[in-house]
């Protein structure tokens, strides 16, 4: 290879020979450091021509397991290929292998893995966000040119900004979700992992269109065959207030955001504060939807079929056995608390509720959105915490406060690097309105321009990964 | 005390679709080996998606336009969670919150009684799996257990009637009503012991000042025979409760058919709680003005339909209207043969006899025991002109039947034609009286009984070709001289 394929473009690695190789041994020589990497393929030498690409282990690709890093699908085969899978290897994808998350995608933090957490390329002592986390930090320390993660309240845009890279959430829909393991349907959106908003627009070309085996798939096309312009001039942007002055917004990331919005401004764009007072119920809204949609998700892992069988006396302590041992403390929470939501006595009190205010966000946001090009805020309220530094599940909870609302409304989001905060990557956050997502792409593009994040247009690697 | 009877029907009907109602595997699975039509989608494996069938909306439409129902324009599909090994998702996808079909009716027919049965709802929903114990009937205590998941996804509707029905006759006639309806539709092959249709019932009792019982529910009835039985069972066991003043428990109970009996399955108290709630990955289902118009045109005659029309263009009583249009083979081979014959009475008669008579005692099918409208004609014209009486004729159908020889043929061929010379009767009779002097005296002392004697001993002479009518008036003459 005379070119290195960590300072160039998808489009150009798409062509380049070699490239599989090239990935598969930086997976060899650091993946033990990150643990990104659940486990990785081996295709025979005459599959190994095409382009590398990792895949978050909740979405299948036949001849891999896909265990959402759980117990409970430990030795889960995937009998069929996820429609984005198959898209990907019909256009000459190779997969690298399946990457780290929080179990079944819940978690902020890749903590929550059943095979032991990944680590973030910025510092080793630290988490790479999640649940997309595995995927994050191949990308962010090139072990991957690009990855798919899913995101079903920014579990792709947060570990993006934690690990210094572009994660980008399509509007709900142009996505087919066949082939990946349900969390909550109505949120769950897959979603490409890549160093600039390109390299996501050439992913989204590949996976992107009505699927007939998903049929919240959306039957319009959007062209993502694009050449992403950078230009944030006469674009208008607006800044919840709510979000600005969250309390538990990092006083660093916000004078980061600050000073990027300043240079958005010099460049010619609009930036405004307004307010949308609906977000604040963001994260209380998406704790009562996305749990009770897991708990009847995930209600076909009761240890008949897949995972391990304990012994037990009769059927329901059986199934109760099965489920105890095989799904780990934040998944049995959130199981929990979605089977409490939906439950006769409390359906009108949690549930409905939380369909009305999903309804009332989602009438705010696109009120906003008519009115203003893009909504603007950080990624995260925080740069990545230390392994082990939080404790309460809710404090991982309010760390989504920023991502959720595109989920619960199901917008396209993408988190853009722009810049570093204590050594650490710090994300901006852009959303758009429904079917956005090629100019949203372009927006991101205009502010990776401007951010300090970027080399000749692609996302920095941390130095130590760089060689 | 007097108590009345309430009772309503949830009848689960299976579609007769080609293929499962979220995949494409083929849905007509009944005695097939076991796991031999699934697929991830229909066995839940993660990551697949329901996508749903259109002909399921199609069917449930139809049985919802038949049935009188307000068709919804939008309608919802909802999980229904539960654990069970034989429902491999965990939930069933189903309609809770908004059916596809609502507030409906339908005749019910018994004896001169005709009553408005109110259709609650009709909705879509998909079968579940089936266990198979080793050992036992039930999951506990069998040694073992086998999963055979070829009816997950299998498409159900779900008819749910007001508590309109007030006996466990109408209860089954309301059944019968039902599959024939469904049948005329084709949407549902009708067929309870291939579980196409199954029933759950509730019932309780009301006495006179209007304090009814708590509400019973047999689950699972499978023949239109135990429909009733259960409920007559259930109703004589509740009003002697009543009677003595003890509380019916609510619950769900079963019907044990070989005992006769209903027993206790579970109390209200077990109840499950199966948090309900609107599927995420099946978009609403919205239903045009275009599709509703053109099932509806596309809606064949019904069986009560055909019922008024029978009684009405045929002038048959409404029995004979009501069986004949119970199966839309018969009733249509009815036509034909009133059509030719221009007899509809008497067609009526011989199907509703002879023919139906031969399918049951042989087990044949219509097809295998059509006579031709124009042999049926024949018959008909033979009896008419005396040629052959109406025994002889009952006597040759089975033969019409096997060799499909004409009518005219077979009378010529077997010299079966009616005895009409008087020399020929006069000579039989003559032949009695010797042979039993004791019976004609008998007859002079005013016996008139004794006639039947001497007709049937013509007839036994004659091998029953005699003339009936004129072996009687002979024998009467003769026996007065």
């Amino acid at each position: 290879m005379t070119k290195n394929p960590l300072n160039l473009r998808l489009s150009e690695i798409m062509s380049l020979r070699g490239s599989f190789e090239f990935y598969r041994e930086r997976i060899d020589r650091y993946n033990d450091k990150l643990n990104a990497f659940l486990q990785v393929s081996n295709p025979s030498d005459s599959q190994k021509e095409g382009f590398p690409y990792a895949l978050k282990d909740n979405i299948l690709a036949l001849g891999t397991r896909t265990t959402c890093a759980s117990r409970i699908l430990e030795n889960y085969e995937s009998p069929y290929d996820a429609t984005v899978t198959s898209k990907l290897n019909n256009k000459g994808g190779i997969i690298l292998g399946k990457t780290n998350m929080d179990e079944f995608a819940m978690g902020s933090s890749t903590e929550n893995s059943a095979f032991g957490p990944s680590r973030n390329p910025w510092d080793l002592d630290r988490i790479p966000g999640g649940s997309s986390g595995g995927s994050a930090a191949a990308v962010a320390a090139g072990l991957a040119p690009f990855a798919l993660g899913s995101d079903t309240g920014g579990s792709v845009r947060q570990p993006a900004s934690m690990c210094g890279i572009v994660g980008f959430k399509p509007t709900y829909g142009l996505v087919s979700r066949y082939g990946l393991v349900a969390f909550a349907s109505s949120l769950d959106q897959i979603g490409p992992l890549t160093r600039c908003a390109q390299d996501a627009a050439e992913v989204m070309a590949m996976i992107a269109g009505h699927d007939p085996k998903d049929s919240n798939t959306l039957r319009r096309n959007l062209d993502f065959n694009v050449s992403i312009e950078s230009d944030v001039k006469g674009l208008k942007f607006a800044a919840p207030s709510e979000m600005l002055n969250y309390p538990g917004l990092d006083s660093g990331v916000k004078e980061r955001f600050l000073s990027m919005m300043e240079a958005m401004r010099s460049a010619g764009a609009k930036v405004e504060e307004i307010s949308i007072p609906s977000v604040e119920y963001a994260v209380a809204t998406y704790y009562l939807i996305a749990p009770a949609e897991a708990s009847s998700n995930l209600a076909r892992y009761d240890g008949i079929r897949f995972g391990s069988r304990s012994p037990a006396e009769d059927y329901e302590s059986l199934i109760n056995k099965n489920r105890d041992s095989g799904f780990g403390e934040e998944v049995k929470r959130r199981i929990l608390l979605g089977t409490f939501t939906l439950s006769a006595t409390y359906y009108d009190a949690y549930y409905r509720k939380a369909l009305k205010t999903r309804r009332i966000m989602a009438g705010e946001l696109n009120r906003v959105l008519n009115e203003y090009d893009y909504i603007v805020n950080p990624s995260s309220p925080v740069i990545a915490p230390r392994l082990g530094e939080i404790t309460d599940p809710l404090a991982y909870y309010l760390m989504d406060i920023y991502t959720i609302p595109a989920n619960v409304a199901g917008l396209p989001s993408i988190s853009v690097p722009i810049g570093l905060v204590d050594g650490l990557p710090v994300g901006l956050l852009l959303t758009g309105k429904r079917f956005s997502d090629v100019s949203l792409l372009n927006a991101a593009g205009g502010i990776e321009d401007l951010s300090p994040s970027y080399e000749n247009g692609l996302a920095k690697i941390p130095e130590r990964w760089a060689k | 005390m007097m108590y009345k009877t309430v009772i309503g029907l949830e009848i689960h009907a299976q579609l007769k679709t080609e293929t499962k109602a979220f995949c494409s595997c083929r849905a007509d699975v009944f005695d097939l080996e076991p796991n031999t039509v699934i697929c991830p989608v229909c066995t839940g494996q993660p990551g697949t998606l329901p996508v749903l069938n259109e002909r399921v909306v199609e069917f449930a439409v139809m049985a919802g336009i038949a049935m009188n129902c307000t068709i919804n324009r939008r309608s919802v599909f909802d999980r229904k969670n539960y654990f069970y090994p034989d429902l491999p998702k965990g939930y069933q996808i189903t309609q809770y919150f908004f059916p596809i079909a609502e507030n409906g009716y339908l005749y019910l027919v018994n004896g001169e009684e005709k009553r408005r049965i109110r259709i609650r709802r009709i909705h879509i929903e998909e079968d579940a799996g089936k266990m198979v114990h080793q050992g036992t009937e039930s999951i506990t205590g069998s040694s073992g257990s086998y999963l055979d998941l070829n009816r997950c996804g299998v498409p159900l509707i779900e008819i749910v009637t007001e508590p309109d029905l007030k006996s466990p006759v109408e209860a089954r006639i309301f059944m019968e009503l039902l599959r024939d309806t469904l049948r005329a539709l084709g949407v549902c092959s009708g067929d309870m012991e291939k579980g196409a249709l199954r029933c759950d019932a509730n019932i309780s009792m009301v006495d006179e000042s209007g304090r009814s019982s708590n509400r019973v529910e047999v689950k699972n009835i499978n023949s239109f025979k135990f429909v009733e039985k259960a409920l007559e069972f259930e109703q004589e066991r509740i009003s002697k409760a009543l009677a003595s003043g003890v509380d019916v428990a609510k619950e769900t109970r079963s019907w044990n058919f070989s005992s006769k009996e209903t027993y206790s399955m579970r109390s209200k108290e077990e109840e499950n709680d199966y948090r309900y709630f609107p599927e995420p990955d099946l978009p609403e289902l919205i239903i045009s003005d275009d599709l509703i118009e053109r099932i509806e045109r596309s809606l064949p005659e019904l069986p009560w339909e055909k019922v008024e029309r029978f009684m009405e263009q045929y002038s048959l009583p409404g029995y004979d209207a009501s069986v004949l249009a119970s199966d839309s083979e018969i009733s249509s081979y009815f036509e034909e043969v009133a059509q030719a014959t221009g007899k509809p009475k008497e067609s009526s008669n011989w199907i509703m006899g002879e023919v139906m008579r031969l399918m049951n005692d042989r087990q044949l099918s219509l097809e295998e025991v059509k006579v031709s409208p124009e042999n049926f004609k024949e018959l008909f014209d033979l009896i008419e002109q005396g040629k052959i009486s109406n025994k002889i004729a009952k006597d040759i159908f089975p033969v019409i039947v096997e060799n499909g020889k004409s009518p005219t043929q077979l009378v010529r061929e077997k010299g079966l034609q009616q005895i009409d010379d008087d020399t020929v009767i006069e000579d039989a009779v003559r032949k009695a009286m010797n042979d039993n002097p004791a019976a004609v005296q008998q007859f002079r002392d005013g016996k008139e009984g004794v006639l039947g004697y001497f007709v049937g001993a013509v007839m036994k002479a004659t091998k029953g070709k005699a003339n009936p009518s004129k072996a009687n008036e002979i024998a009467r003459r003769l026996l007065r001289d």
